[in-house]
């Protein structure tokens, strides 16, 4: 059953039918978590209103683990299975992952200002996500510097396999070293330090982000495969 | 070995290999990958003479004082076990306030003083309404006395 999505084809139809399963509820969940944390949630106790800035900014920093995580597993399978369908999905979770991590590192600069005083500060939280940016980046640029896709996601897969050493320094980053940046809220081992009432849409907002990188993935798998398949016949036959 | 196995082997080999580098990599870096020192590595280990230092811990209740007319403020950083007084002449961030975490960068004068050029605030991983805030207050206030405290 899974050989058979193996095939770029296949791979191709499954996802044009998964995308509205993912795309609906994607909006439905992004407009909860909007209004629960943009209206619904109570102003924090010392920052006011600037904190809700994290139901955008927590969620885009999850992700651009989550989908580094998601490139690596691709990547790993490509090189093992040589399959073209997982170096498509490599290369597609490139630029969502860059986004994501664009985002938070936006965000929290944004907040950092009128909270830390400061824009920017190079401790190990800040930095390490910066690196991750940069590992994005270079996935992309590598990509598009080697002309024959199959040697181009061969190198991308390594790249983005060596930079799995980034994933849990960011995360424990807040624990191991001392950082401006403050420690984990939500996964504590005695329990999460926020608010039901500010969590709930919090997690809404996760869920959103997720399947909307689930989304946004697949539309961007199919262009690949259109892409590097574009000689074979099942395209042209799609094309008709 | 097939030839699948001997990738998965590689990659997995790959792998281990760079996380054991970067652990190695950390154990050497130790101690300067800290961002700042709290007051009690500055006690233990003695101020480095000169260098500016990024002193981080918690402004001590009641040390503020301010000079009347002038940006100067002085206060005291402290955590557990040790206290430094900290002068600062400028602008301090919003969430500036006693018993808030504060990273202050600068030197170190004769008198143990740290000379701030910069003070930054370290806002903590609790959020919550300021309803709840404001009953938790008023709970550590009844029952004081060596009684844990709850988590501002």
């Amino acid at each position: 059953m899974f050989r058979r999505y193996a095939s770029p084809r296949h791979f191709h139809d499954l996802c044009g039918r998964l995308l509205p399963w993912l795309g609906w509820p994607c909006a439905a969940l992004m407009a909860a978590g909007l209004w629960g944390g943009l209206v619904a949630a109570p102003p924090d106790y010392q920052q006011g209103e600037a904190y809700r800035i994290i139901f955008i900014h927590v969620p885009s920093a999850w992700l651009s683990l989550l989908v580094y995580a998601a490139m690596a597993s691709a990547a790993a399978a490509g090189l093992i299975w040589r399959t073209r369908v997982a170096e498509a999905v490599t290369i597609a979770c490139a630029p969502i992952g860059a986004s994501f991590t664009f985002l938070a590192l936006l965000t929290g600069s944004l907040w950092g200002k009128p909270m830390w005083g400061a824009w920017w500060v190079w401790d190990a939280r800040l930095t390490s996500e910066l690196v991750l940016l940069f590992l994005y980046l270079g996935i992309i640029a590598l990509h598009g510097a080697i002309p024959d896709p199959r040697k181009a996601a061969r190198a991308c897969a390594i790249l983005a396999i060596v930079g799995l050493v980034d994933l849990p320094i960011i995360h424990f980053s807040v624990e191991w070293w001392n950082t401006l940046h403050q420690g984990q809220t939500v996964f504590r081992l005695d329990g999460p330090s926020i608010h039901p009432s500010m969590l709930a849409p919090l997690l809404l907002m996760a869920a959103a982000f997720t399947l909307f990188f689930a989304a946004v993935l697949l539309m961007r798998v199919r262009c690949e495969l259109l892409h590097r398949e574009r000689r074979r016949q099942w395209v042209r036959e799609v094309r008709a | 070995m097939t030839p699948r196995q001997r990738r998965a082997a590689l990659v997995g080999g790959m792998a281990a290999g760079i996380a054991a580098a970067a652990a190695f990599a950390f154990l050497a870096i130790g101690e300067n990958m800290l961002w700042f020192f709290t007051p009690s590595q500055l006690a233990a280990e003695g101020p480095p003479p000169g260098n500016r230092i990024r002193l981080g811990g918690l402004v001590v209740e009641g040390s503020v004082r301010r000079r009347p007319g002038a940006l100067e403020v002085r206060f005291d950083l402290a955590d557990r076990a040790a206290a430094v007084t900290v002068a600062y002449r400028g602008l301090l961030p919003d969430l500036f306030r006693e018993g808030q975490g504060i990273v202050a960068l600068g030197r170190i004068d004769a008198d143990g003083v740290l000379q701030a050029e910069e003070v930054l605030a370290k806002h903590d991983e609790t959020y919550m309404p300021p309803a709840i805030a404001e009953s938790m207050r008023e709970a550590n206030a009844t029952e004081r006395a060596g009684a844990p405290t709850v988590r501002p």
